[in-house]
């Protein structure tokens, strides 16, 4: 039985199987339709999302499975105190396999620990997210036809933003992949992770707080919210929330061939006028997202076509 | 100042001076009957100072706990009252409830079962990482 916590608990060969299945589905939609019938998905959200929580639904329904779950902390017995250990063990008697939300940092990997299904991080704090990594994957080897070979902006709140280390830490394990990391001086990427990467042969990394003079180098570019959540001091969310808004006048200094991705929600770091440019890619990454979990929970529940 | 030799037991030699109490406190020597003698400040050649522990009793040592705190730490084995064996520590791969992870995001600060396991993520400077939400041990 196989857990997916952390997009490293994944091979690039695993990877690279799992964007196959999903481009294959794509293409042959029917062909999926009825893998997992009689299979149920338990989809526990501790904390609020729309779009992950409906994305991994809405995947199995398209498979042919059936969900259950809840969609905050208050509707479970987690405000009884329970643990995520039992949580996970209860679940885990009525469903075959679990994708789970938690604020706390680490706490689907404890429920791994436990549980007698798969469990996916659907999103743990601000650390792990791992189908929104796949989702990305998907999204730029759709985009570009390649995962090698890319310069990647990353742009926004890199010290929180937990997709943003998810997807570092993938594209690391393809070749020649330069990123150049866009933020303000308080919400850069974590030193630990630049440690990480500034050793591994064909990576490189630059750091700027300047979006225009980046952008012009960059073959992707991912857009990141200045998420409130993650801060425990308001006046510091105010005072970074407008840091970088991309708008028609930046992006007339990129590429024609530059994708940008968003994970999405959106506040107002991407201008609306940009939704309509051939180069936005986030509402596609929407489309990937669900049909990637699809491939993964595939993967993990062991059913062939 | 005397000391006596132990007949059975281990002595903890070359600990840095002032960290033999930290050991003492880690270890749970105090839940100890047996003799146990910290030496503060020895002079030492290599070291300037240095702090000794002698155990005078066969008890189970966590050499992860040693080899945590302090690495360079010699662990001289006594049997009969002669040295039958040495043992150069290194900083263990993992180790567990031995520190807390102090991130409040972290899932061990709100479900207090949870065992506080840290895993050794760079040999070469050290570095421990929580394995639930891989914050850096400071």
């Amino acid at each position: 039985m196989r857990h997916i916590i952390d997009i490293k608990d994944l091979s690039v060969e695993e990877i690279n199987e799992i964007l196959d299945t999903a481009d294959d589905m794509i293409s042959n939609r029917e062909k999926y339709s009825h893998v997992c019938d009689g299979k149920k998905l338990a989809t526990l959200f501790f904390e609020p999302s729309t779009r992950t929580r409906l994305s991994f639904e809405a995947a199995m329904l398209e498979l042919g499975g059936s969900v259950l779950g809840f969609s905050t902390a208050e509707s479970s017995s987690a405000t009884k105190g329970e643990s995520v250990s039992d949580t996970v063990r209860t679940v885990g008697c009525y469903a075959d396999i679990i994708a789970m939300r938690h604020p706390k940092e680490g706490a689907p990997m404890v429920a791994s620990l436990k549980s007698p299904v798969p469990v996916i991080n659907a999103g743990d704090g601000g650390h792990n997210h791992p189908t929104q990594t796949l989702t990305d994957l998907l999204t730029i080897r759709r985009e570009k036809g390649r995962m090698s070979n890319l310069t990647v902006g990353m742009c926004g709140d890199l010290m929180f933003g937990r997709t943003v280390h998810s997807l570092v830490n993938a594209l690391v394990r393809y070749d020649n992949i330069n990123f150049v990391f866009i933020s303000p001086d308080e919400l850069k990427i974590p030193d630990y992770l630049k440690h990480e990467i500034s050793n591994i042969e064909g990576i490189s990394f630059v750091e700027t707080d300047c979006l225009e003079s980046a952008i012009g180098d960059l073959d992707i570019l991912y857009m990141t919210r200045v998420q409130k959540e993650r801060f425990f001091n308001e006046a510091d969310y105010i005072r970074l929330k407008d840091s970088y808004i991309l708008d028609m006048q930046k992006l007339a200094l990129a590429k024609d061939d530059l994708a940008i991705l968003h994970p999405l929600p959106r506040v107002n770091e991407i201008s609306r006028e940009v939704d309509d440019d051939k180069r936005a890619c986030y509402f596609k990454q929407v489309e990937n997202g669900k049909i990637v979990r699809k491939a993964l929970m595939m993967k993990l529940l062991e059913v062939e076509v | 100042m005397n000391i006596d030799s132990i007949k059975c037991g281990f002595v903890l030699d070359h600990i840095k001076a002032g960290k033999s109490m930290e050991i003492y406190k880690y270890l749970e020597l105090d839940k100890l009957d047996c003799c146990v003698a910290i030496i503060k400040n020895v002079k030492s050649n290599k070291m300037g100072k240095k702090d000794i522990i002698k155990i005078d009793d066969e008890i189970d040592l966590n050499l992860n706990v040693l080899g945590y705190i302090d690495p360079d730490i010699t662990v001289n084995k006594i049997k009969d009252g002669v040295i039958v064996e040495k043992c150069h520590l290194e900083l263990p791969e993992k180790i567990a409830n031995i520190i807390t992870c102090k991130n409040p995001r972290c899932i061990t600060s709100t479900e207090q079962e949870i065992e506080h396991v840290f895993k050794l993520t760079d040999k070469k400077n050290g570095v421990y990482r929580c394995v639930y939400c891989e914050s850096e041990k400071k």
